[in-house]
């Protein structure tokens, strides 16, 4: 029987016909692209890009390929996570691969040793006030304080002067990069204690990044900011008209957002042992790309961390793809910038032809 | 005077030098439905807008539910018990059904500040009676607003100012942009409101609708009220007249 009677009113619908989730489709072209590249290996290279090749090693899947895929988006894919929320409220964020140098910077500065080898560490900015080897805490503290203000100066930058996000941000954008090189006066900044050494190390990212995916989508799915997010994002005279507190929720959005671009720059800077003013350039566009490609619209109102952990993983195929078909790496570049149109595109089209069947 | 549930007194409005609003002296009683008609800037909406606090009057005073009230904006308004379906249906398109009706007053199991958890098993069941009790038909309420035709969204906004009722509803032209079917789906909605007692201003340009639902119909021409009468006590010719300008003069309630 495909007719059943959920509707109200004595109407009925057809419960399988109920349009899939958007991610579904986004999974789709993940598999399909994976799929794309291992027929591509096996016709011209004869080797698996999904699949273990070798005999030494007792293994169904190329876990190292697999770890590598997941392992160099699990940064950037932090970032997205708050970038995704920016965007479904209908805001953009440029800023966040600027705080992640900036952060980087200040938070490395407090996670310093005293002594390298036995000797003082050149690299130490506060050894004088003999601030080194300060526990974890204070570093990862310290990072979400910067993440806090630069989020809080961009949310009510837009809430309050009703500038547009993307100039709010483009501003944070090029302040918080200036402060990355002015921090240290260019010099990187090194030698990291131990402890803060371990919050990069191995898959330490990956673990990271999923469990603050899976946190956020549960916030976006139960809470009332996520129900507001979307809300605001799909019709803000709406949203204000039933008395959601527009400014306020708009400061906590790019605050979240902030504070996971820190939270980035932590784990970056810990996996790279080093923190540097150049870190985290161009990383609030490949976490836009990763929201757009998940299916986050870019008007607003659509889109979920789901989505954007599947975009984030479609990213991670297409360079490991690209680098195990000994492709150069201009070629990524480009394919990125197309793949990236062409999601939105898609996007647009996928949103007509729903208007048009409704 | 107890039954009065919203009363105006001399209420004016001035757009810099055009008097959008002028003097105007209206009174609504409990579960009276009353229609506002006249022309394109004879001051229907400029009046709705002094009253759901969207606009600031220039002048006047108005009582509502027994007291002298000055609305700071529509949420004050709203709060008040005055629930207005706008033109421009305040409505999220990538929301449900649910999350439409309870937007901006959510139900939730924890109160944790914004990171509230929502009741949405409440919000969904009290849906559903709030539509069956609007005759409301929505084939699936987890469908998006964006999903739906323009008149189930008008429906959606109905009963959602019907849900949190509220002590007066007003409609600004809420079957305007609908097909025939959608139109009577909202009569419909309007009558058992009726039914249900509760007071309703209605705008709208269609006579026979007016006729068919309203018991006192006022007249707006160039800002002033010109005709104030009771369905029984007028027809459809005689409003006409009243809205171009044919038959001028303040009618009142043989009363």
């Amino acid at each position: 029987m495909a007719q059943t009677s959920h509707g109200v009113g004595g109407l009925s619908y057809d419960a399988k016909r109920r349009a899939w989730p958007a991610e579904f489709n986004v999974f789709l072209a993940l598999v399909i692209l994976v799929g794309a590249f291992e027929l591509i290996g096996r016709v011209f290279l004869g080797d698996s890009f999904l699949f273990n090749t070798r005999d030494n090693i007792d293994a169904i899947f190329n876990e190292a390929r697999l770890q590598i895929i997941i392992l160099q988006v699990s940064i950037v894919g932090i970032i997205a996570i708050g970038v995704t929320q920016v965007i479904i409220t209908g805001g953009i964020d440029l800023s966040s691969g600027s705080i992640v140098g900036a952060t980087a910077m200040i938070a490395m500065s407090f996670a310093q040793v005293a002594t390298v080898n036995g000797n003082p560490n050149p690299k130490a900015m506060f050894i004088a006030q003999g601030w080194t080897d300060l526990p974890v805490i204070v570093p990862v503290l310290v990072a979400i304080g910067c993440g806090l203000l630069a989020g809080l100066v961009n949310g009510a930058l837009i809430a309050y002067t009703r500038i547009p996000p993307f100039i709010a941000t483009l501003g944070m954008m090029v302040t918080a990069r200036g402060i990355a090189k002015w921090w240290s006066k260019g010099q990187p900044i090194s030698f990291p204690t131990e402890s803060f050494a371990a919050i990069g190390k191995g898959l330490m990212p990956v673990i990271i990044f999923i469990s603050l995916a899976v946190l956020f989508q549960l916030i976006l799915s139960y809470t009332k900011y996520g129900k507001h997010c979307y809300a605001i994002g799909s019709n803000e005279d709406a949203a204000r008209m039933s008395g959601i507190n527009i400014a306020n929720h708009k400061i906590l959005v790019y605050v979240i957002a902030g504070v996971l671009a820190a939270l980035a720059a932590v784990v970056l800077s810990s996996k790279n042992l080093t923190a540097q003013a150049g870190m985290g350039v161009m990383y609030e566009l490949d976490a836009i790309a990763m929201a757009v490609i998940g299916g986050v619209s870019l008007s607003g109102g659509r889109g979920s961390i789901i989505g954007t952990v599947i975009g984030s993983l479609i990213f991670g195929v297409i360079i490991s793809g690209f680098t195990f078909l000994r492709l150069d790496a201009y070629y990524q570049e480009m394919v990125k910038g197309v793949i990236i149109v062409g999601a939105v595109v898609l996007d647009q089209w996928r949103q007509r032809l729903r208007a048009m069947r409704a | 005077m107890s039954d009065i549930v919203l009363k105006t007194e001399n209420l004016t409005k001035y757009y810099g030098g055009v008097h959008a609003l002028e003097g105007a002296n209206f009174e609504l009683r409990k579960g009276e439905h009353v229609a506002i008609m006249g022309d394109n800037g004879a001051g229907k909406s400029t009046f709705v807008r002094q009253i759901t606090g969207v606009e600031q009057r220039t002048s006047g005073r108005m009582w509502f539910d027994g007291k002298e009230v000055n609305f700071a904006g529509p949420i004050e308004a709203r709060e008040a018990g005055i629930e207005t379906v706008f033109q421009n249906l305040a409505l999220a398109d990538d929301l449900d059904v649910p999350s439409n009706l309870f937007l901006g007053r959510e139900r939730v199991l924890f109160n944790l500040g914004p990171f509230s958890i929502l009741d949405r098993k409440f919000m969904r069941k009290a849906t559903e009676a709030a539509l069956v009790r609007t005759a409301v038909k929505i084939p699936n309420l987890s469908n998006t607003i964006r999903h739906m035709s323009g008149g189930q969204r008008q429906c959606v906004a109905i009963a959602r100012t019907a849900t949190f009722a509220s002590k007066l509803i007003i409609m600004d032209e809420p079957t305007a942009a609908l097909g025939v079917q959608e139109t009577m789906q909202v009569e419909n909605i309007i009558r058992t409101l009726k039914e249900n007692g509760e007071p309703l201003i209605l705008i709208s340009h269609n006579m026979r609708q007016v006729f068919d639902l309203v018991d006192r119909i006022v007249v707006f021409r160039r800002g002033r009220i010109v005709a104030n009468l009771r369905k029984q006590d007028t027809d459809g010719n005689d409003i006409v007249s009243y809205i171009t300008g044919a038959k001028t003069g303040q009618a009142e309630l043989a009363a």
